[in-house]
């Protein structure tokens, strides 16, 4: 397959892999908007081939939890963000396997979410808790690591909530998962 | 209809009668975190019971024209399949009546107090565990992405039924009397779980299914234990109620679905 370009700036340019990824890096996830949908680790896999219409485009995605609500904007988000570039042929594929972890957020996704006031996922994911048993969390804001986990289910699928004893802020924390 | 469609629709229907019932609790949860936690559970069952109803409907829009002519009684759905039209995910939630949902008869059964609502989830959420562990190495390679994907779900929900099975056995005397009540009187609709039939068999056969006496054995060691921490008595061996995989119901089905399903009949593919 030859080299595939697109207009940009009324000069034509070649339509790489790597220029799809950074405008993804524009599309930011709706309910925690610091975090790209790169920092999420939610983009699985990137094609472009020719067609006689032009560049075609897909990309896979993988939900977070099965009932994730934000996968709709995102899709729609990462539809926008390749249309504004003259991409027309865009399809999005929901790939289930395999299964979307907490470990492929990358390191800086973490920092933003801290610096957002979110106690970041802290260990790998799949080292399953006993009943009544609480994992540690450093508070997001005073950094204190005496904390009480108040609900393993917050106001996202993918939040518990805790709060902090030594500066009594609540805050949530992203879960391993 | 083929064992494949029938064991899909019955995860599928499992998935979004149980996530109805919890999504009742909305704006009722005895306190705040409780009255989240229930609601995200029932969200993560809504989107199992999404992608599940998804390849349900892929399966039936790729069937030849003449093994989709009596797939269901309802002719709110047969009558769009025998139009040419293409069904999704709503059509096979919103338009199949009763006897076409094969849900097991634990899931429909109603919320009536905390403590119901806990032994149902913890029995159902028990079973999910162990059933969509083995579902993993189904050869089916839908059937085994979705398990792999819920199974991650499913564990927060077997901790969160597990602690309260614990703390209410184990608390007040009021608390004990009345999850014990709840066991006792939600027990006989258990053994539909591991109850194998010529769907099961074939798709067991196939490697495509799972072996429902294994997940049995499994289930009852895991039940038993948390009784017994729990300070709760097991019930006796006994009758067992079952029908709702072969789609005769309790009379709670028809009260869920009338609810459920009342925006799309009275306006048919209504869209907002």
């Amino acid at each position: 397959m030859g080299t595939i370009e697109i207009k940009e700036g009324g000069v034509m340019s070649e339509l790489t892999e790597s220029r799809i990824y950074e405008w993804l890096s524009a599309v930011t996830d709706p309910e925690v908007p610091v975090l790209t949908i790169l920092d999420l680790g939610i983009v699985r896999k990137v094609s472009i081939s020719n067609t006689e219409k032009g560049a075609a485009v897909t990309i896979s995605i993988t939900p977070t939890y099965s009932g994730c609500p934000a996968m709709d904007v995102i899709s729609v988000g990462i539809r926008m963000a390749l249309l504004s570039q003259g991409i027309k042929d865009i399809k999005i594929e929901l790939q289930l396997s395999p299964a979307w972890t907490t470990d492929w957020m990358t390191e800086d996704g973490k920092r933003k979410l801290k610096e957002y006031g979110i106690a970041p996922p802290n260990r790998k994911a799949f080292q399953p808790l006993g009943f009544f048993e609480e994992e540690e969390v450093t508070c997001p804001r005073c950094g204190a690591a005496d904390t009480t986990l108040v609900s393993n289910f917050g106001p996202t699928s993918c939040k518990a909530l805790y709060k902090c004893l030594s500066c009594f802020e609540p805050f949530e924390h992203f879960k391993c998962h | 209809m083929t064992p494949l469609l029938k064991y899909t629709l019955r995860l599928a229907d499992n998935a979004l009668i149980i996530g109805h019932r919890l999504s009742e609790w909305c704006g009722h949860g005895p306190v705040l975190e409780q009255d989240i936690a229930l609601t995200n559970m029932a969200l993560d069952h809504l989107g199992q019971a999404r992608s599940l109803y998804q390849y349900a409907a892929e399966q039936v829009n790729n069937m030849p024209a003449a093994e989709k002519k009596n797939l269901f009684t309802g002719d709110a759905i047969q009558g769009l399949i025998r139009e040419g039209g293409m069904i999704d995910e709503d059509n096979v939630a919103y338009l199949r009546d009763g006897w076409d949902f094969c849900n097991i008869l634990l899931v429909e059964q109603p919320n009536n107090d905390w403590a119901y609502t806990i032994a149902r989830s913890f029995f159902y959420d028990t079973f999910n565990y162990f059933f969509y562990t083995e579902l993993r190495n189904s050869k089916d390679t839908t059937l085994s992405a979705v398990a792999e994907k819920s199974l991650k779900e499913v564990l927060y929900h077997k901790r969160w039924s597990g602690e309260w099975m614990i703390r209410l056995g184990d608390g007040t005397e009021e608390s004990h009397t009345r999850i014990q009540q709840a066991v006792n009187d939600l027990w006989m609709y258990t053994g539909e779980f591991f109850k194998m039939d010529e769907v099961d068999t074939t798709m067991l056969q196939n490697g495509d299914g799972v072996d429902l006496p294994a997940v049995k054995m499994q289930w009852e060691q895991r039940v038993a234990a948390i009784l017994e921490e729990a300070t709760l008595q097991l019930p006796p061996t006994g009758w067992m109620q079952d029908g709702g995989k072969q789609g005769v119901h309790t009379e709670h089905l028809g009260y869920v679905l009338a609810e459920l399903q009342f925006m799309q009949r009275a306006y048919p593919r209504h869209v907002w």
